[in-house]
């Protein structure tokens, strides 16, 4: 029997633009367990709503993340709301999915650049960002921020989006979504691709499920599960179906976010087309009583935020479990049986965000 | 470009940011921005890099890493703090597990503001920070020839 080693990934790693430790216990150079520790980038910041006002505190859920800053938002938006019983105008949920599938483009076009580094493909890297920059420039152009935008608010949103710029984004979308399905192409069909990530870091339906997987990682595993389909903010009224892959492997994750880019190119599409004029908040009056549990599907998958008030200013309690959180089981499960060198591929295939998950 | 003589390598290290500076920070060097071309490239390697591009607030568990990595640096290098968070903690400084800025921990040579930093910021704390990597390495220089010079009067004095 070899002897057994233990590697240390991380916290500072050249494929990691974030900090996460791994202890992976080799034997030759085959991985047989991987230990994760984290907690690099706790910063506490759910202790801070005792210290903020309930409507502050949208600012600091923003900052939670980065990548996924205004679903964030949207996601402690809607608990509060639910609590104190605010409808939100029409207008206000269709641009709440229009920001949201934007930033879910630009998610996922990062992930798949930063995929395609993992696995040594360069060109790609670089395609694949420049075309995240086009959806950066959308979302400058509306909100003002390259990465986090501030537009959403306890009531509705700060800002409209002109009808002028909607029709600009809805013809931009033609030939912003030929040059995805040409990256998509490669991401899909190039061999070198296939070959790399074809039967890496295999995980059934049941393990995935059992698990408590979220998002394109469990989805890639043939589970229909995208929080999405009950119809938070406009989603109802688009319609919309869960992409799914049934392999379960890398590839097939790389496969269902690909197809989710498309899928967000089509919601963005129907949304300018179906948006409602109208008012864009409702006033907020009063104090939040109450606890729910609010969930939002991410880039990432399913992210719940349980807020409690006491009907003061300040809330009393906040939770807020991520997606990458609920992924770290899987991705252990993942690990065992990859050669060293595609450790880095198969971290990156649950599209690990550390930010989120320490909070 | 008259000001870039040399190829700076660059370090990127999340302390505990909220991702938005560190994906503002990778733009930077992909295309549109892309500093690639003029020979700025990011290394996984403290002992390959010349800049510490940092950014997020100190806590309790990174203090030790951010310290090593700085320490693993070779002479001449510099310290770039991106983001609010890098400078004083930001949003997050009344956080239970934040210190406050990275120079809680290392010297910091240049400040660069916002949350998120947009990359012109980025590009111009890094354009700022190679005329400081510069002058500490004409001082290291011009304090390495003082040194030798001392050295050879005292052996011209020794064998007279």
């Amino acid at each position: 029997m070899p002897e057994r080693i233990i590697v240390p990934f991380g916290p500072q790693h050249p494929v990691l633009p974030e900090p996460i430790h791994l202890d992976l216990v080799l034997e030759d150079e085959t991985v047989v367990e991987a230990i994760p520790s984290i907690g690099y980038i706790h910063r506490g910041l759910e202790r801070l709503i005792e210290k903020r006002e309930f409507t502050e505190y949208v600012y600091v859920a923003e900052r939670i993340c980065g990548i996924c800053s205004f679903m964030h938002a949207l996601c402690y938006s809607q608990g509060i709301e639910e609590i104190m019983k605010i409808e939100v105008p029409d207008r206000a949920r269709y641009l709440r999915t229009i920001w949201s599938e934007t930033s879910r483009l630009h998610s996922h076009l990062l992930w798949l650049g930063l995929f395609a580094d993992g696995m040594g493909f360069e060109n790609l890297f670089m395609r694949s960002w420049r075309l995240r920059e086009s959806v950066l420039d959308v979302l400058e152009d509306t909100s003002g921020g390259r990465v986090i935008q501030g537009t959403c608010k306890v009531g509705g949103v700060r800002r409209d989006i002109g009808a002028e710029k909607l029709a600009e984004m809805h013809r931009a979308l033609d030939p912003f979504e030929e040059q995805c399905r040409d990256l998509g192409d490669v991401f899909l069909n190039d061999e070198t691709v296939k070959y790399r990530l074809q039967g890496l870091g295999v995980v059934g339906k049941d393990d995935a499920y059992a698990l408590g997987a979220v998002g394109p990682t469990v989805r890639a595993s043939g589970v229909a599960i995208d929080h999405r389909e009950t119809g938070y903010a406009a989603y109802g009224d688009l319609g919309f179906k869960p992409v799914v892959e049934t392999a379960g492997d890398c590839y097939a994750r790389c496969a269902v976010r690909v197809k989710e880019v498309y899928a967000s190119i089509d919601l963005i599409r129907r949304a300018i087309d179906q948006i409602p004029e109208g008012p864009l908040d409702v006033k907020v009056r009063g104090t939040p009583d109450g606890e729910y549990f609010s969930r939002v599907e991410q880039p990432r998958g399913e992210v719940i935020h349980y807020l409690r008030g006491n009907g003061t200013k300040h809330l009393t309690r906040a939770r807020i479990r991520t997606p990458t959180l609920a992924n770290i089981p899987i991705l252990v499960k993942m690990l065992p049986n990859a050669q060293l060198a595609d450790v880095p591929v198969v971290v990156l295939s649950i599209d690990p965000c550390i930010s989120c998950t320490e909070r | 470009m008259a000001f870039l003589k040399r190829s700076p390598w660059i370090l990127h290290y999340d302390a505990s940011s909220c991702n938005g500076c560190d994906i503002e920070v990778l733009a930077c060097l992909t295309p549109l921005y892309d500093v690639e071309r003029f020979g700025i490239i990011n290394t996984g390697n403290p002992k390959h890099a010349d800049i510490l591009m940092i950014t997020g607030g100190i806590n309790e568990l990174n203090r030790a890493v951010v310290k090593n990595l700085y320490e693993q640096m070779p002479e001449p290098k510099v310290v770039v703090a991106i983001g609010i968070c890098a400078a004083t903690g930001g949003i997050f400084r009344e956080c239970y597990n934040i210190a406050g800025g990275v120079d809680k921990v290392i010297p910091v040579d240049v400040y660069v503001p916002g949350c998120a930093a947009r990359p012109e910021m980025i590009i111009d704390g890094v354009v700022k920070a190679l005329g400081i990597l510069e002058e500490k390495r004409a001082k290291m220089t011009g304090s390495a020839q003082a040194k030798e010079e001392t050295r050879h009067a005292a052996e011209a004095g020794e064998s007279t």
